[in-house]
């Protein structure tokens, strides 16, 4: 009994390991057709479900060549021959879907620094306010709350930045409601209780000895969060700001309603586009073949880059400031 | 003087900080509590979506989740268990810390993998399908709520229990498991409370209906998949519908969330 136990256990653990494994091999697998046909290129074009010309009239530059030197007649009828084989080839040219990365992957690396900038200095704040200023109970209290925060399904921040949030940052900015700036921000909030949470956690950590030595010595209490405290949790803080940055990154069903969702790099902070997420959650029914190939390869993307950016976060700096 | 300025200044700041944070919270909740409140009725608990009702919703959203618990919960206790109890060196090291990367992985790209792995080959988007996503999102955070209770209860229990000539799992199912029942308890509703207001994972592998279904081979009933199709409707009606399925959505949440607050706060 005592030996099936142990064995079960071990398997229940290995299962976490077949998971993640197993995520990685059938994004890989599933995004061969769209890897084989594009390649790296993928992350560079910013053209997604465009029908591309194959074979171009090789013709042209030969014809023009040979023409500089024939007397004006034969250059307009060979022009005119031109014209007529041009529309041939416009109507029997065998196209190809081409389908490129960029714009989702752009539009998710965006969003998150936006919502990065505008929770950081906030969720800072409010972590400060709950490990320094506030007394305990009131202190326990905003904790639950911000916690609570955290705990609204992401769908709901969704409905209520679209229809609420977007409208005021639109009117203060100008632009669209849907956007990059009003993704981001609503994101930014979205984050903002996940950081304050953790960077409040690392700066409990601090030993009262020091802070109370620093006291002693006149400091204001700016400068024993300043000089003492971030010191000391910097590490922490650090890893809570990356750890929230790959929950930014995969965020979904907020940033669907309020990216645009259309395939066009952003001209400006407030015009729509698209993230890798979003790009998965409309398109994905509907496509097949290599549409969907090129979906699970945007997916492939998503997972290494948050699974880099988490491990940088884990291993680095979490690890540290234990 | 300036000193003394500055400090003020920071604390004010960071006063405001806190405001801003809360006063979030409060928009988005009483914006729920306007809207939904206004399109609430109790005729939505008794009629299914085609009749302009959320009973097939709430109920498929509660089965989804329940089968990821059933399967998800003795899976990621029994991982906790052995990282924390029987794991040595390396090994265990590895899988506590791909479970934390797992945590945060993107839950449209574990919807994406369940899609590959289960809805294509069984042909079609089924219940068992969205549950087994929830349930990937679900374990890791179980594997890390064990991990940190079991590690809390003290050595001597256990060598209590061994000295007595308990087996180790014995020890380990009656003596250390009970002493950090409550907060193993409240890590699983916290985890709960997450997967129950999930959509991602199931846009594709559980889809949604409009009937009442008890058959999980099926399309099944999505309360949050519900909740975005009808949101992203022109019609006033289905926006008000989203709006308080919304709110219900949230108030189970939330309750569940405190509830799982409620159980620690009295043991402490």
């Amino acid at each position: 009994m005592e030996k099936i136990f142990q064995k079960l256990s071990l398997a229940s653990a290995t299962v976490v390991f077949v998971i993640l494994l197993g995520i990685f091999l059938t994004l890989l697998s599933s995004s061969k057709l769209a890897i084989n046909e594009f390649g790296f290129d993928f992350i560079t074009n910013a053209d997604w479900n465009k029908e591309v010309i194959i074979e171009s009239s090789q013709t042209v530059s030969d014809d023009t060549s040979i023409a500089d030197d024939d007397i004006d007649d034969e250059e307009i009828a060979d022009e005119d021959e031109m014209l007529f084989d041009d529309e041939d080839d416009e109507d029997s040219a065998i196209t190809k879907t081409v389908y490129g990365g960029l714009v989702p992957i752009v539009g998710t690396i965006l969003t998150t620094l936006i919502a990065l900038t505008f929770a950081l200095p906030i969720a800072m704040g409010i972590a400060v306010f709950l490990a320094e200023i506030a007394p305990k109970n009131i202190s326990n209290i905003v904790g639950i709350a911000i916690e609570l925060l955290a705990a609204i399904p992401s769908i709901i921040f969704g409905m209520w930045g679209l229809y609420y949030f977007a409208p005021i940052v639109a009117n203060l900015v100008g632009g669209y409601q849907v956007s990059l700036l009003t993704a981001g921000l609503v994101l930014g909030v979205m984050i903002l209780p996940f950081m304050a949470a953790i960077t409040r956690d690392s700066m409990n950590t601090t030993p009262g000895v020091l802070k109370e030595s620093a006291y002693a010595l006149g400091a204001t209490k700016f400068e024993v969060i300043k000089d003492i405290i971030f010191p000391f949790s910097k590490t922490g803080i650090i890893g809570s700001i990356i750890l929230a940055l790959g929950r930014a990154l995969g965020e979904t069903m907020a940033v669907a309603f309020l990216i645009g969702s259309i395939f066009v790099l952003p001209t400006a902070i407030n015009s729509p586009t698209i993230s890798i997420p979003v790009a998965m959650a409309n398109n994905f029914g509907e496509a097949s073949g290599l549409g969907e190939s090129a979906l699970f390869y945007l997916a492939l993307i998503l997972f290494i880059i948050s699974f880099g950016v988490i491990s940088i976060a884990k291993f680095y700096f979490l690890k540290k400031a234990k | 003087m300036s000193r003394l300025l500055i400090n003020k200044i920071f604390l004010a700041l960071s006063v405001l900080s806190a405001v801003i944070g809360l006063s979030f919270l409060a928009w988005i909740l009483i914006t729920l509590f306007i809207k939904g409140l206004g399109s609430f009725h109790f005729g939505l608990f008794l009629n299914d979506l085609i009749d302009g009702g959320l009973r097939n919703l709430i109920i498929g959203q509660f089965i989804l989740a329940g089968l990821a618990s059933a399967i998800g919960i003795p899976l990621g206790m029994t991982a906790g268990i052995y990282i924390q109890e029987y794991g040595r060196g390396r090994y265990a090291e590895i899988i506590r810390d791909l479970s934390d990367i797992m945590m945060s992985a993107p839950s449209i790209v574990i919807g994406a993998f369940v899609y590959a792995v289960i809805v294509v080959p069984t042909g079609g988007t089924s219940g068992f399908a969205g549950a087994i996503a929830l349930a990937i999102m679900m374990i890791p955070v179980v594997i890390n709520t064990t991990d940190n209770m079991l590690s809390l209860v003290p050595k001597e229990l256990r060598e209590a229990g061994i000295a007595l000539g308990a087996s180790k799992y014995r020890v380990i199912l009656d003596i250390v498991i009970k002493a950090a029942k409550v907060g193993i308890m409240t890590g699983i509703l916290l985890a709960f409370a997450r997967i129950i207001g999930e959509t991602a994972p199931l846009l594709f592998t559980s889809e949604t209906s409009n009937y009442f279904s008890l058959d999980l081979t099926e399309s099944f009933p999505s309360l949050t998949v519900s909740i975005y199709d009808l949101a992203n409707e022109p019609e006033e009606s289905s926006r008000d519908l989203a709006w308080a399925a919304s709110f219900i959505l949230t108030v189970l949440v939330l309750i569940i969330n405190l509830t799982g607050r409620f159980f620690t706060r009295q043991k402490d």
